[in-house]
């Protein structure tokens, strides 16, 4: 057994538009270990979001493998796709989705609905851990439009975090946010990592990248550069270097 | 996902737009309630129709003159000249299953008593008449056979007649009123039986001795119709054969000519009064089920619209591990809901018209389970069927897609 859980080795995922074939990945390998912190990078139609909806099963290669936690994903039907999803990943996204008029609780609860084996209680009691773990406590009862972006990416990233996944996926997460609170994300993003959760972070801003352990740098289609961040920079120290009259 | 999740989850739904599940709900209201209304009036009627008939006598016959030449004016069948004294003999005599038999004929005119009179009918009869047609002496004594064999004046008067001959409210017993010129003695007063269904006084008539009238008033040997009843109310059949061979006989009737004459049945009666009023439910039901399949297609209008709506929803949903079918039943069952809530109401409503109705309007309802179960099934499918396509829709969504929808 390897600790390796996500195993890509040379990936394409093409489009058919109309006559003309899109090849958006054309070849992409590499392999994310537990407990890193990778973040990928590329400038736009660089490939990363079909990437990331690989990475997410949200979507299947038309070549190559993709092992999630030693599970060939291209073998999977629909529902055992939802199943992985439900189990194994934690998403976060950039606009938070979270749904709207339904406090966070019941928010962090929903991906454990889609768990017959979980029952009621247990789906409360993980939904209060999973808030409490992003330092929102008091705040179980209040709807999307009564918190900040912040705290809603927090919900967000505790709903990512209450099936006990195996890696967080986070798409742009700090993509709406300021740079304080970006930071302050980062930071619970670095928490995480270092309790061991593996996660995988999309973004385009260097800045953000520098928080993780390695960046795979894609361009084109295929990876570009895949290297180990030896300049790791800590969001704690980030944001406490920030000027404190940021907010007047 | 759990059903009773997915229920919830449903409920929270409409809870969130009360307003628009109501709107919604509206088309399907009306439709189970109008259904119910219109199916209670149509079995209340029916109802009453066959009360009323069964008050007359189930078991009754009657016979009527009718022509038997083609062709030329068609009149009234009771002013055909084709049935005398001995048609009744003859029916008397040789029908097994004719318990009892009646000739009638009638009249119309002035009654008078001292500074009153009223215009009425008068219906020449013989004793049996009274059973056959489920009448009854309050006051007095009913004519007896003797009396019909010396055409006495005698006879028994209707509430209505009693009411208008004798304001004052004394008895109208042993006086002598007359009718036209004749004096006749009023022997009996008849219980009062209301009006009909057809919205005819029942009570406005006077009761004689059929030679009376015919002798009297009439002068002629003719009867208007011949009522007769059945041994039981299953031998009708038989005793329709019967009298029509012996009334073809008397009338010397050849093979393959014509009746002059028609003999009716009570349930012949019932079965073609009802058979309009059935039709008349029918059509207004039809009309009501119309608004049902209105309101279902609202219920599937409005569930593309909240299919739309939460696009993002959805995707959401599917990312963290909603499989299709799970989306499937979350907006199968909103749709369900919205109709099988609509279909309550519309219940509730539609059993509280057909309460208020008779009272407001005096027109009889019967609430029948039938036409609830009916109502409640058809729009539990209504939401089936018009929530599936929308539903569908949201299950087969692509989660790339619908997450990124703006």
């Amino acid at each position: 057994m390897s600790n390796k859980i996500l195993e890509i080795r040379d990936v394409k995922r093409e489009f058919i538009m109309g006559t003309e074939t899109v090849r958006a990945l054309k070849g992409v390998s590499f392999d994310v270990n537990a407990g890193e912190f990778v973040t990928i990078m590329g400038s736009s139609g660089s490939g990363k979001t079909t990437l990331l909806n690989m990475l997410g099963c949200l979507d299947k290669p038309t070549e190559g493998t993709y092992l999630l936690d030693n599970v060939n994903v291209k073998e999977l039907s629909k529902d055992e796709l939802a199943k992985l999803r439900n189990t194994k990943i934690g998403f976060v996204f950039q606009a938070y989705n979270l749904l709207p008029r339904t406090t966070a609780l019941e928010n962090v609860e929903l991906p454990l609905m889609y768990n017959p084996l979980i029952s009621s209680q247990e789906r409360k009691d993980r939904a209060i851990a999973a808030l409490q773990a992003v330092k929102l406590d008091g705040r179980f009862d209040h709807t999307p439009n009564q918190l900040s972006g912040g705290q809603q990416q927090r919900v967000a990233i505790a709903r990512a975090l209450v099936n006990e996944p195996v890696m967080i996926l986070a798409d742009e997460a700090t993509g709406n946010l300021d740079t304080r609170t970006s930071y302050e994300i980062m930071s619970l993003m670095q928490d995480l990592n270092s309790n061991g959760k593996t996660i995988v972070f999309v973004t385009h801003e260097p800045d953000i990248a520098a928080f993780s352990t390695r960046t795979v740098m894609l361009r084109d289609g295929k990876v570009q550069k895949d290297t180990e961040n030896i300049n790791r920079r800590w969001a704690k120290e980030a944001l406490a270097s920030l000027p404190e009259s940021d907010d007047y | 996902m759990k059903i009773i999740n997915l229920i919830l989850l449903a409920m929270k739904a409409l809870q969130r737009n009360k307003l628009r599940a109501l709107l919604t709900m509206l088309g399907i209201i009306i439709g189970v309630a109008s259904v119910i209304t219109m199916m209670s009036i149509g079995e209340g009627s029916k109802q009453s129709i066959n009360n009323s008939l069964s008050s007359m006598g189930s078991n009754m016959i009657t016979i009527m003159p009718q022509s038997n030449e083609p062709g030329g004016a068609r009149i009234m069948g009771s002013s055909f000249k084709t049935l005398t004294i001995k048609d009744v003999d003859a029916l008397k005599k040789n029908a097994a299953h004719i318990a009892s038999i009646s000739p009638l004929a009638s009249s119309s005119g002035q009654s008078i008593s001292g500074a009153n009179n009223w215009p009425t009918t008068i219906q020449g009869v013989s004793p049996e008449y009274l059973d056959i047609r489920k009448l009854s002496v309050q006051d007095g004594i009913i004519f007896s056979e003797q009396d019909v064999k010396s055409s006495a004046k005698v006879c028994l008067l209707g509430k209505t007649v009693v009411d208008n001959l004798f304001p004052g409210g004394e008895s109208p017993l042993g006086k002598v009123i007359r009718f036209g010129k004749i004096p006749l003695q009023v022997i009996g007063v008849l219980t009062p039986k209301g009006t009909s269904n057809f919205g005819q006084d029942q009570d406005d008539i006077i009761i004689a001795p059929y030679t009376t009238v015919q002798k009297r008033v009439l002068s002629s040997i003719y009867f208007n119709q011949i009522y007769a009843s059945a041994t039981k109310e299953d031998d009708s059949d038989a005793a329709v054969d019967e009298a029509n061979t012996a009334l073809r006989e008397t009338h010397k009737l050849r093979e393959g000519e014509e009746n002059d004459f028609q003999i009716r049945t009570q349930a012949e009666l019932m079965t073609m009064l009802n058979s309009t009023s059935s039709m008349m439910t029918a059509l207004l039901t039809a009309v009501a089920s119309i608004s049902l399949v209105i309101g279902g297609i609202g219920i599937m209008n409005i569930m593309y619209v909240s299919v739309t709506e939460r696009t993002r929803e959805i995707g959401l949903r599917m990312s963290i591990g909603a499989r299709g079918v799970d989306i499937l039943l979350q907006f199968l069952i909103e749709a369900v809901m919205i109709s099988v809530t609509g279909g309550v109401i519309g219940v509730i409503l539609g059993i509280s018209a057909a309460i208020i109705i008779p009272a407001m309007l005096n027109w009889p309802t019967v609430i029948s389970e039938f036409s609830i179960i009916i109502s409640f099934l058809v729009c539990a499918i209504t939401g089936i069927f018009f929530g599936y396509y929308p539903a569908l829709k949201a299950s087969g969504l692509d989660p790339i897609e619908a997450l990124r929808y703006e």
